[in-house]
């Protein structure tokens, strides 16, 4: 029923000047009915967020209108100085991307990566998030493989600073003696959840300040 | 399977077949025929092996290649399963919860309906097969996952339906799905309610009505977000703090975070100081006293006496009288609001009660907030498990810096090397005289801080009897710093030297390390400043008889806060800047200082000590610690980013701001406020200055405005009772104490109550993950018979076709080929001879059922 209706910026009512500045169309957008309006993950970093991906944005597809739906491809994402240093940028724009080739962020993706980095995040959104960014072969757990290269993203890039073979695999071992608890071999959410919540500073760490 | 087999094999069993034993001279035949058919049969299973994974790549999602290949290692066996079973393995719901919408949408289906019935847990025959993420749902076929998907989604809206706006709100707010499933899922749970009739019924009656309030609802959004954008950039030092966690981590962020809860505890003490004392006293000032003013050298601020002594700064300017013009505002709410309504303004009282409400609040606070960080960082149960919460959670995605980066995986490599050298070396036990050793030196490092500590006491208290008996004027106001000096002086020596201590112990782990160098300082601080205590309120009193001695004793600690603060920049100029020119240009050492985390810390719990402390002689105290903390933040970041580098320590932030936080309660703020209980109840007041110089203690002002209130009438009678039966009584005392006492009985044994539930928790997960293996097991066998049944029907038919004889077309000889290995019977090696086959092993499947 609402979504037939035209959207607000058209209706002569909405002509309030004073909102103006503040990009009408994108509080629009954040204030839709069923929108991210009551959710306060979104509204925080709304209008400085929107700053952030339009400058990312070619200077013609910079009107408020246009940059709701144009898309920003990965290396423009990766190369926003929040984060340029992360280890995980890749696996952090490809699991929240929506494009089927997993390639590009819209405005939408973008206010959702930012929400789950956000204060307000609940810490179980944050580690379910974690979970897939760790999770590098998609496949809904974490197996040896997906661990040992967890750990390499940790270490370093390098092929020097990485673990020896020996080394990886006790780790490996030690992590799966420790999380595995139904010792099915890999590491599902709940586990993973379940070894997230006896560390508090997950939440305080898995932030990104914009 | 991929594809079910239509039909059984019935092989009839044959008791000839035994007995039957092919002649010598059709082996060579037969083994011919064998290794022909072995070739084309593996050529055959190779390709089948593609085919089905194939399927199985086409069935999951995309991506999951890695996932077929996962190999479950199960107790009792390591061997790889077929692709079929794997493929099932990876659908099943603990694994698809991870990836899969449709399994986020039915888990918070699952919760929705939890919340609302309030039970425990849906009944998994209740709930109905499409909420609950069954395996045949999405992964197997495509087509019907879809709907599924769909059907689950409208009960999941259904569901969001009979939440309330708030419920729906905050489950949506959870869910980890994108933006726009959220807004559509809202949008549907909310259209399909009765409102959406009513409104449209109203509109068609005031059609400009809908759109006038949609405008105002908007604007007021919009308004709200504008305001919060504001908000958002008004928090304090938001920028720097995000530029000291990006370059430096949560380590040394966790320093300016106390910084700032430390301010904040400042600024709750100093508001109701400032409204009922401080801004009533600056109001109407007391008559000024006789003499002459002294004049303002500069001196002052080090000192604070000569002209800051006779201001609002000070207890001595307070006077005892009530202010009582008609045009004074009675000060509502508030700990003397109340109390006084419809009485002057009592000066002596409102000092009292407002001191005593500002300590009570900062006490509910410290409380709340200690009791707040504990239940964030202390979990039940959660001692073990340091690898995987190493590895899961020790990367900071507040670092922006590639040098901070880098300085990140150096730190987190050498923490896991750490870690796994400790691993191996808790296995080999230490010989004894290593063991002894180290006690040794643990002990006689322990003796000589120790030693410290008490020579910087005795130094503190013998200074101290030799000021006392050297009185200086006030004119004098360089020689008053002299105590101040030697304290300062021993406060910033005596952790270099415990420091020099530590380096000759080695603790196995570096919190531990923390921890003891903390407890020295702590002990060393903490006993100086009691010495000084009893130095004040035991000796100053005495000597200071016909003296105003609580200003004296607010001038001693207003001294010691700013040489603390002068003291604090000479130890950030040498300690940090001079040693990183030295180690830089001297030494050619690369590395930068670190930044002493703990020591920091427990400079600033020192500090608020020293407010508490003399907050009652000195009003305004938080006001100078307020600003000294101001002023420290942007030293202190600056000589950071210039000097410093990151701890190489593993720093647990949260579990080091709960310790923060407790010793600024436990010795700190219960330390000053047993000093002020003392100096309130116990020392009598100096009979010349402040508001309380006509009573014997401080004590008295209220006893004497209870008297005066039981006189006053029968209106305000319960007061006087209060004060009879609660606080004069001690019963009161030790029966909240004793209901305190139970409270934390209670509660320990609730957690021990915890801690067991959950350890059978545990065992009951362990004994379900063997159920699982069993049953991953027991489908693994039967597709495997599945398989081999099929194999040995394409044996069968190609046996027929190239065996010479017939006699082997016998499936049982084809059935022990399959015996031999369980993939298929033509995978058997070329060199079994038939005289092998012809004297089956004892283990022949009997059941030749296929």
């Amino acid at each position: 029923m609402r979504t037939a209706e035209p959207p607000r910026s058209l209706r002569p009512g909405w002509a309030l000047r004073g909102l103006r500045s503040l990009a009408p169309a994108l509080s629009n957008f954040l204030l839709q009915p069923g929108g991210g309006s009551a959710d306060f993950a979104y509204r925080e970093p709304g209008p400085s967020a929107h700053r952030r991906f339009c400058e990312l944005l070619p200077q013609e597809h910079r009107s408020t209108e246009e940059s709701l739906h144009t898309r920003v491809s990965l290396e423009q994402i990766l190369s926003l100085p929040e984060l340029k240093a992360n280890p995980f940028k890749e696996r952090i724009c490809r699991v929240f991307s929506t494009s089927p080739a997993r390639d590009s962020l819209s405005f939408e993706d973008f206010l959702d990566l930012l929400s789950v980095f956000s204060d307000t995040a609940t810490p179980d959104l944050k580690s379910h998030y974690a979970f897939r960014i760790f999770d590098f072969d998609d496949d809904g757990t974490l197996n040896r493989e997906d661990l040992s290269q967890l750990v390499n993203c940790l270490t370093g890039p390098g092929e020097d600073t990485q673990l020896s073979a020996s080394e990886m695999k006790q780790l490996i071992d030690n992590i799966l003696e420790e999380s595995d608890i139904d010792r099915d071999g890999t590491i599902n959410l709940s586990e993973f959840q379940h070894v997230i919540s006896r560390s508090p500073d997950f939440a305080s760490s898995f932030k990104i300040v914009l | 399977m991929a594809q079910p087999l239509p039909f059984v094999l019935n092989v009839p069993e044959i008791p000839e077949d035994h007995d039957r034993e092919p002649s010598p001279y059709d082996e060579s035949e037969v083994h011919d025929s064998f290794h022909q058919l072995i070739q084309e049969q593996s050529q055959c299973v190779a390709e089948e092996g593609l085919e089905l994974r194939q399927r199985g790549l086409g069935a999951a999602a995309p991506g999951t290649s890695g996932s077929g290949r996962q190999a479950l290692v199960g107790p009792e066996d390591a061997a790889a399963y077929s692709t079929a079973t794997l493929r099932i393995l990876a659908s099943m719901p603990s694994r698809t919860i991870g990836r899969s919408r449709g399994a986020i949408i039915s888990q918070y289906y699952n919760r929705t309906v939890r919340l609302r019935r309030r039970v425990s847990r849906p009944q998994l025959g209740g709930v109905g097969r499409s909420a609950r993420p069954s395996l045949r749902l999405y992964d197997l076929e495509l087509d019907p996952a879809a709907l599924e998907e769909e059907e689950k989604r409208s009960l999941l809206v259904k569901e969001l339906q009979s939440l309330t706006v708030a419920q729906r709100g905050h489950m949506l707010k959870g869910m980890p799905l994108g933006l726009a499933e959220k807004r559509s899922l809202r949008e549907e749970s909310r259209t399909l309610t009765g409102k959406p009739r009513e409104r449209r019924g109203r509109r068609g009656l005031f059609p400009c009505c809908g759109w006038l309030r949609d405008t105002c609802v908007l604007a007021l959004h919009g308004l709200g977000l504008w305001l919060l954008a504001g908000l958002h950039g008004l928090k304090p030092w938001r920028y720097a703090l995000k530029r000291i966690g990006g370059q430096f981590g949560s380590s040394v962020l966790s320093y300016f975070l106390f910084l700032k809860t430390l301010l904040a505890f400042n600024a709750l003490l100093l508001l109701p100081l400032l409204a009922f004392v401080v801004g009533v006293q600056a109001a109407f000032p007391p008559p000024a006293s006789p003499g002459p003013v002294p004049a303002f050298t500069g001196l002052e601020l080090l000192t604070g006496g000569g002209r800051l002594t006779h201001t609002v700064m000070y207890y001595g300017y307070y006077s005892n009288s009530t202010l009582n013009p008609p045009c004074v505002p009675a000060p509502d709410g508030g700990q003397c609001g109340r109390e006084t309504d419809g009485l002057p303004y009592n000066m002596p009282l409102a000092y009292l009660f407002t001191v005593g409400g500002a300590f009570f609040i900062t006490c509910i606070t410290l409380v709340y907030s200690m009791s707040h960080s504990f239940g964030e960082s202390y979990r039940v149960g959660s001692t073990s498990g340091v690898h995987a919460i190493t590895v899961f959670c020790s990367w900071d995605h507040k670092v922006t810096q590639r040098r901070a980066s880098r300085l990140q995986h150096d730190n987190i490599r050498t923490h896991l090397k750490e870690l796994l050298a400790e691993g191996q070396l808790r296995q080999g036990p230490r010989s004894v005289c290593g063991r002894l050793r180290q006690v040794a030196v643990l002990g006689l490092v322990w003796l000589l801080c120790l030693a410290i500590t008490l020579g910087c006491t005795v130094a503190v208290y013998a200074f101290s009897e030799l000021m006392i008996q050297s009185p200086v004027s006030a004119e004098q106001g360089g020689a008053l710093l002299a105590l101040p000096v030697v304290v300062c002086l021993l406060n910033l020596g005596a952790p270099y030297l415990y420091r020099g201590l530590a380096a000759l112990e080695r603790h196995d782990s570096p919190v531990l390390q923390v921890y003891v160098a903390v407890c020295r300082n702590l002990i060393l601080k903490m006993v100086i400043l009691g010495i000084l205590c009893y130095h004040w309120l035991g000796r100053r009193v005495g000597a200071l008889r016909d003296q105003c001695w609580e200003n004296f004793v607010g001038q001693e600690l207003y001294r010691l806060m700013v040489l603390d603060f002068i003291f604090i920049l000479l130890d950030t100029l040498f300690g940090e800047l001079v040693w990183r020119l030295i180690s830089e240009r001297k030494l050619k050492r690369k590395e930068k200082p670190e930044f002493d985390i703990a020591g920091n810390v427990l400079e600033l719990i020192y500090g608020q000590t020293l407010t508490w402390l003399g907050v009652l002689f000195a009003p305004l105290l938080p006001a100078v610690q307020i600003i000294k903390l101001v002023f420290l933040f942007y030293i202190k970041k600056t000589s950071l980013m210039a000097n410093c580098q990151a701890p190489r320590r593993p720093w647990l932030a949260s579990h080091m701001s709960t310790v923060f936080i407790s010793l600024l309660c436990f010795p700190s703020f219960l330390g000053a406020a047993v000093f002020l209980c003392y100096a309130v109840w116990q020392v009598k007041p100096s009979s010349t200055c402040g508001p309380f110089r006509t009573l014997d203690t401080m004590y008295e002002a209220g006893k004497v405005w209870v008297r005066r209130l039981e006189k006053a009438g029968p209106r305000v009678s319960w007061l006087p009772w209060v004060h009879r039966y609660l606080v004069e009584n001690t019963f009161p005392v030790y029966l909240v104490s004793a209901l305190l006492l139970a409270v934390i009985y209670l509660n320990i044994q609730v957690v021990k109550g915890q801690r067991k539930v959950i350890c059978l928790l545990r065992e009951q997960i362990s004994n379900e993950g063997e159920d699982k293996i069993f049953l991953i097991n027991k489908l693994h066998s039967v597709y495997e018979k599945k398989e081999r049944s099929r194999c040995c029907r394409d044996v069968l038919k190609s046996a027929a076709s190239h065996l010479p004889s017939s006699r082997f077309q016998t499936p049982s000889l084809l059935l022990y080929c399959g015996h031999q290995d369980p993939r298929c019977p033509l995978l058997v090696t070329p060199d079994l001879g038939l005289r092998r086959v012809t004297h089956p092993v004892p283990s022949f499947p009997q059941p030749v059922k296929i």
